[in-house]
C-alpha cells in the first residue's frame, strides 16, 4: 500500500469536545506532502476548527480537485466521505452533492492551479450560485506535482525556480470573488493558525459560499530569490551536483502580527513577504471599499489578510431554488411518484 | 401514379414556411385534427438553427397502416415560402398538389405538368380582415389550415374544438382564428374542386394512443423514476427534455405541506455553466444519494467525457441522455443522426465501457428512462440513453403509457447505518457477492461507512494505490461487473419473418419505424427478413445467436461510418464479411425507401452472382 494509515490511538488526558471526541478523531491518514508544506498547517487548522466546532465527522463531506492541495482531504476527518474529483471541477461535484443532501457540511480544498486556471470557470460559478460551502484555496503560486510551473496567481515579476520571470498579471481569488458577488471572502496565511482557525470556523458557519484564500508556501518549488510566495527554505541543503529533486526536512513558518499593522516576515533565504491585517475601521460589507483597499496594498506589494467581505443576507443555492428543507437524497419514493392516475390524466390532455 | 388515384388516410402533407411566423401552431393544429379523426399520424419538423426568418418545413404523414417513419414522398405541398419555392415545387410527387399563396405572382418559368398547382390569396385575405401586422402574419398561416380542411376533408368541428381548448383563457383569439379558418376554407370550396385525392376520412386506428415527443416522454420517465436532481447546459436538441422535467416537476412535485420558510420544490434543477459542470453535478448528486441525470447532445458528451471516465472507475451511478444531432463538431444542430454510438460506448480515456440504451420512440424513452436509473444504481456506473433529434423533438403517436404504482426504484447495493453496524469493517470496492458489484455507502449516514472517492489508482479497500496487482485487481473486477451488465440490460427484440430465411437485419433506435415499414414492403415483393432490434449495449447472447443464425445480416444506421457495425465486430464473434451496412446520414430521418433499396439491390446482386 502506498498510503499510510495512522494508528487511531486515544491517549489519556486528550481534551474532548462536547461530542466526546478528541482532535485525533478529526484527523485522517498521514500526509504524503513535502515536509514543511504549508498545506499540512492548513490541514491541522481544519482539524482544529472542526474539533472546536464539534461537528460530527459523518456530517461532513470533503471535496477537492487535483493537485497537492486536493490530496489533503485524505489527511483530515477520516470519518467523513471524501470526493477527490477531476482537475478544476470540484465545485460542480460539490454543487451536486449539496443539491442531493443539503444537510451536509461541505469543506472543499482546492489550489491556485485547480481554481484559477483549469477550474476558473467553476470557481466563478459556484461563487455566483452561492453554494453553502467552505471553499479553501491553498495558494502557493506554483504547480508542485508537475514540478514548478507558474500558476495564474504568480505575481508579475515573480521568478520561477530556474529564473524565468512571470510577466503576466496575477489572478487574485479574493478580488475575483468579491467582484463576482461572493458572500464571504477571506484571506489568510498557513503559518498563522491563530487567524486561520477562526476564519475556517466562520466560513463553515456562513450560509453560502465562503471563499478562503490561504497563502501556503511550496517549500520545494517556490523557494528562491524573487518569488513572492516562497520561503526558499531548502536552498542551503540543495545539492546541484546530482540531478535529483531532494527535499530535506524543513520547519514550518509561524507568523504573528497585530491588528492594523503590516508585518514583514523575513524568510529563511532573506526574502520577505508582507502581511497586512485589516484596519480596525475596515468595513467588510462594502464591496467598493474592499476592492480599493486590496488594490492599494497590492500596489505596495503587501498581502491583505482577514475576513475581507461578507454579506450574510445573500440567498444560497437552495433558497434560490426553493428546495424543500428535507434533503432530496432522503425523499421517500411515495412522495416522488405522481402515480398511475396522474399519468392517465396527463395523457388525456395530449390526445 | 395517376393524379386521380385516391390516397385516403395515406398521404404526406408538407408545409414550407419561414420560422418565427407562428406556423408551428398552425401545423400542430393540422396534425392534431388528423389524429382526432382516428388516423395514425406523425409530424416531423425540419427547422433551421435560427430564431426567425429562415426556411422551415413541417411534414405530416397520415398512414392508415400505422407507418410512422418518413415515406420519401410528398402528396400535398403548401409552399408558403417564396425563398424555397423552386425546391418545394420539385419535391412534390407526380400526381401531387402544390398550394401556394397567390397574393404575389409566382415565377411562371417554374412549372410542372405532372402535378396540380393551386393558388390561394392567403396574405391578401388576411390583410383585408386583420389590422395588426403581426396578427396578419399569424392568420395567414391559420388560413392555410382552413383551406386544407376543405381540400383534404379535415373535420372542421374538430379544428374548432382544438382552437377552443388551446385558447380557453383567451376567447377573443378563438374568434379571430376561426375567422381565418373560414377565409381559407371558403376560398378553397369556391375555387378548387374539393376534396383532393389525398384526403382524410374518419377511422378508428389510434386507440388509446396519444401524441408526445420523445424528450417529454423521457422527462416524464425521469419523474416517475424518482429523479430529484437535474443538471444541464442548454443544447439543441436536448433542451426540451429538461424543459419537460421542470414542467412535470412543477406539476407533480411541489410539496404543499413543506416548511414555508425553506421551499416547496421536491426537486432541484441546476442550469450549469457548461456540460463539464453538469456532469460533475450529476456525479455529486448520485454520490450523495439522489437520482440525478443530465440531458445533452454529442458536443456535450465530448465535454463530459472526463467525468464519465471518473464515474466508471470510481463507480458512481449517473444517467446521461444523449439526444443525438448531426456531427462532427457543431455539425447541424437541428438535424438528426445516430452518430454517437461509439462515443457513448467507450466515452473517456483509458479502458472504459458503458451500458447504452437505444429507445426507438417516445414510448421507449419513457420506460427506458426508468430502466436507466435502475441499471445505473444497480451497476454503479454511467448509463447512456441514446435518443436522437427525430425521436426527441418530433411529435409521435405513442401507445398509452402505463404506470404500476407498486414500482420501487432499485437503488442497488447501498448500506444503511444498521448494515454498517453489523459489519466488522466497510471496504468500498470489495466485491462480496461475485457479481462484480461492491456495496456503497452514502454521506451523512455513518462514520463507519466513510471512504475517499477518487479517480486515481485505488485498491479493493478504497485506499490509494500505485501497486501493480492492487490496481489490476480492481479493473479486472470491473470486467466481472460488465458481464453482470449483459444480463441486466434489456434484450433485443426479435421480429421473425413469416417463413424461413437466411437474411437478417439489425437496427436500433429511431431507424426502427423505417425498417418495419420496409420489411412489409419487401415481404410483398417476396423478400423475407428476420429483424433484430437492439435495445442495449453490451450485447447479450441473443445478439450473438442472431448473428450466427444468418448468412447475411444488414445493419441499418444513421451515420456515415457504420458505427454499430463496428461495435458488433468489436464486441461479438461475428464474421465481419456477413455484415452489410445500410447507411443514411444526410441529417433527415431515415425513410423506408432507403432500407428497401439498400436491401433489395443487394439481394438482386447476389441473385445475379
Amino acid at each position: 500500500m502506498t498510503w499510510i494509515a495512522k494508528p487511531n490511538v486515544n491517549f489519556p488526558g486528550q481534551t474532548k469536545n462536547e461530542l466526546g471526541l478528541s482532535l485525533r478523531d478529526y484527523e485522517g491518514v498521514t500526509s504524503t506532502l513535502c515536509a514543511g508544506c504549508g498545506h499540512d498547517s492548513i490541514t491541522a487548522a481544519i482539524v482544529q476548527a472542526f474539533w472546536e466546532l464539534a461537528v460530527r465527522p459523518e456530517q461532513v463531506i470533503k471535496m477537492s480537485g487535483i493537485g497537492c492541495s486536493s490530496k489533503t482531504p485524505a489527511y483530515f476527518l477520516s470519518g467523513a466521505h471524501g470526493f477527490n474529483s477531476v482537475h478544476g471541477r470540484m465545485p460542480s461535484v460539490a454543487t451536486g452533492a449539496l443539491a442531493a443532501n443539503r444537510d451536509m457540511v461541505c469543506v472543499a480544498v482546492s489550489g491556485d492551479g485547480d481554481s484559477l486556471s483549469i477550474g476558473f470557470g467553476q470557481f466563478g460559478h459556484v461563487v455566483r450560485r452561492n453554494l453553502n460551502m467552505l471553499y479553501i484555496i491553498e495558494n502557493n503560486g506554483v504547480y508542485g506535482l508537475t514540478k514548478g510551473q507558474f500558476s495564474a496567481s504568480a505575481d508579475p515579476g515573480s521568478k520561477a525556480k530556474k529564473g524565468e520571470e512571470n510577466r503576466m498579471q496575477a489572478i487574485d481569488p479574493v478580488a475575483t470573488a468579491i467582484t463576482l458577488g461572493g458572500s464571504f471572502v477571506a484571506r489568510s496565511f498557513s503559518g498563522d493558525k491563530e487567524q486561520l482557525v477562526p476564519l475556517i470556523k466562520a466560513g463553515l458557519s456562513h450560509n453560502g459560499c465562503a471563499v478562503l484564500d490561504v497563502i501556503s508556501p511550496c517549500v520545494t518549488f517556490n523557494d528562491h530569490d524573487g518569488s513572492t510566495k516562497s520561503y526558499a527554505h531548502t536552498r542551503q541543503h540543495y545539492h546541484p551536483a546530482i540531478h535529483t529533486d531532494f527535499v530535506p526536512p524543513s520547519e514550518e513558518i509561524k507568523a504573528r502580527y497585530d491588528e492594523g499593522a503590516s508585518l514583514p516576515i523575513e524568510l529563511h533565504d532573506g526574502s520577505t513577504i508582507v502581511l497586512k491585517k485589516v484596519d480596525k475601521d475596515y468595513d467588510p460589507s462594502n464591496r467598493v471599499q474592499a476592492i480599493g483597499y486590496l488594490e492599494d496594498y497590492r500596489a505596495r506589494g503587501e498581502i491583505v489578510t482577514g475576513l475581507l467581505y461578507i454579506d450574510e443576507q445573500l440567498e444560497d443555492m437552495h433558497q434560490l431554488s426553493n428546495t424543500v428543507a428535507e434533503p432530496l437524497s432522503r425523499a421517500a419514493y411515495e412522495d416522488l411518484n405522481p402515480g398511475r392516475d396522474a399519468l392517465k390524466k396527463l395523457q388525456e390532455t395530449l390526445r | 401514379m395517376s393524379a386521380t388515384q385516391s390516397r385516403i388516410n395515406d398521404f404526406v402533407l408538407k408545409i414550407a414556411t419561414v420560422n418565427g411566423t407562428g406556423s408551428a401552431s398552425a401545423n400542430n393544429l393540422l396534425m392534431k385534427a388528423l389524429f382526432r379523426m382516428g388516423i395514425p399520424v406523425t409530424g416531423k419538423n425540419l427547422f433551421p438553427s435560427n430564431i426567425q426568418g429562415l426556411p422551415t418545413w413541417y411534414e405530416i404523414r397520415a398512414s392508415k397502416d400505422g407507418y410512422l417513419s418518413r415515406s420519401g414522398r410528398v402528396d400535398v405541398m403548401v409552399a408558403m415560402n417564396a425563398q424555397t419555392y423552386r425546391q418545394d415545387l420539385e419535391e412534390v410527387s407526380p400526381g401531387g398538389y402544390l398550394i401556394y399563396d397567390s397574393t404575389w405572382p409566382r415565377d411562371k418559368l417554374l412549372a410542372r405538368d405532372d402535378i396540380t398547382v393551386v393558388g390561394i390569396p392567403l396574405a391578401k385575405m388576411a390583410n383585408e380582415h386583420f389590422k395588426v401586422a403581426r396578427v396578419r402574419i399569424l392568420m395567414k398561416n391559420i388560413a392555410y389550415v382552413g383551406a386544407l380542411c376543405a381540400l383534404m376533408d379535415i373535420d372542421l368541428k374538430i379544428v374548432r374544438r382544438l382552437l377552443e381548448e388551446t385558447f380557453a383563457a383567451k376567447p377573443k383569439l378563438i374568434d379571430s382564428n376561426l375567422q381565418a379558418i373560414k377565409l381559407g376554407h371558403d376560398y378553397a370550396r369556391m375555387n378548387v374542386q374539393c376534396p383532393l385525392p389525398a384526403r382524410a376520412e374518419p377511422m378508428q386506428a389510434t386507440g388509446s394512443s396519444f401524441l408526445i415527443d420523445g424528450n417529454s416522454a423521457a422527462a416524464l420517465g425521469c419523474v416517475y423514476a424518482g429523479a430529484t436532481v437535474g443538471a444541464w447546459y442548454p443544447i439543441t436538441p436536448s433542451t426540451s427534455l429538461m424543459d419537460g422535467f421542470k414542467k412535470y416537476c412543477e406539476k407533480f412535485r411541489r410539496d404543499p405541506d413543506s416548511d414555508p420558510d425553506s421551499g416547496t420544490n421536491n426537486f432541484c434543477i441546476i442550469q450549469a455553466e457548461d456540460e463539464l459542470a453538469a456532469a460533475g453535478m450529476v456525479l455529486g448528486a448520485n454520490w450523495a444519494g439522489a437520482r440525478a441525470f443530465t440531458p445533452t447532445s454529442g458536443p456535450g458528451i465530448s465535454l463530459m467525457s472526463e467525468f464519465i471516465g471518473f464515474a466508471y472507475y470510481a463507480e458512481i451511478p449517473s444517467v446521461f441522455f444523449d439526444i443525438q444531432r448531426v456531427g462532427p463538431s457543431t455539425g447541424m444542430p437541428t438535424r438528426t443522426q445516430q452518430c454517437d454510438v461509439l462515443m457513448a460506448a467507450y466515452a473517456s480515456h483509458g479502458d472504459t465501457r458503458h451500458p447504452v440504451l437505444f429507445p426507438a420512440d417516445p414510448e421507449d424513452c419513457f420506460y427506458m428512462a426508468v430502466q436507466a436509473f435502475d441499471l445505473s444504481d444497480r451497476l454503479q456506473t454511467p448509463i447512456f440513453v441514446l435518443s436522437d433529434l427525430d425521436i426527441g423533438m418530433n411529435d409521435w403517436m405513442c401507445p398509452e403509457l402505463e404506470w404500476d404504482d407498486s414500482y420501487r426504484p432499485d437503488r442497488g447495493k447501498v448500506l444503511d447505518a444498521d448494515a454498517l453496524e453489523k459489519m466488522e469493517k466497510f471496504h468500498r470496492y470489495l466485491d462480496r457477492d461475485g457479481d462484480g458489484i461492491a456495496a456503497r455507502t452514502l454521506p451523512g449516514v455513518s462514520a463507519k461507512g466513510a471512504y475517499f472517492t477518487r479517480g486515481s489508482g485505488h485498491n479493493r479497500y478504497g485506499g490509494y494505490t500505485e501497486d501493480a496487482d492492487e490496481y489490476q485487481d480492481v479493473v479486472d473486477r470491473l470486467l466481472v461487473k460488465w458481464e453482470t451488465a449483459k444480463e441486466l440490460v434489456p434484450a433485443p427484440v426479435l421480429t421473425a419473418a413469416d417463413q424461413h430465411t437466411d437474411i437478417g437485419i439489425i437496427a436500433f433506435g429511431g431507424s426502427d419505424g423505417a425498417v418495419r415499414e420496409a420489411l412489409d414492403r419487401l415481404r410483398d415483393t417476396g423478400i423475407h427478413v428476420n429483424y433484430l432490434r437492439l435495445q442495449a449495449f453490451p450485447f447479450n447472447a441473443e445478439v450473438q445467436q442472431f448473428l450466427d443464425a444468418h448468412q447475411s445480416v444488414f445493419v441499418v444506421e444513421q451515420n456515415r461510418d457504420a458505427q454499430m457495425k463496428s461495435l458488433l465486430i468489436l464486441e461479438t464473434d461475428v464474421d465481419r464479411d456477413k455484415l452489410i451496412s445500410i447507411l443514411h446520414y444526410n441529417g433527415l430521418p431515415i425513410p423506408s425507401d432507403c432500407v428497401v433499396e439498400g436491401l433489395s439491390s443487394h439481394v438482386a446482386k447476389e441473385a445475379v452472382a
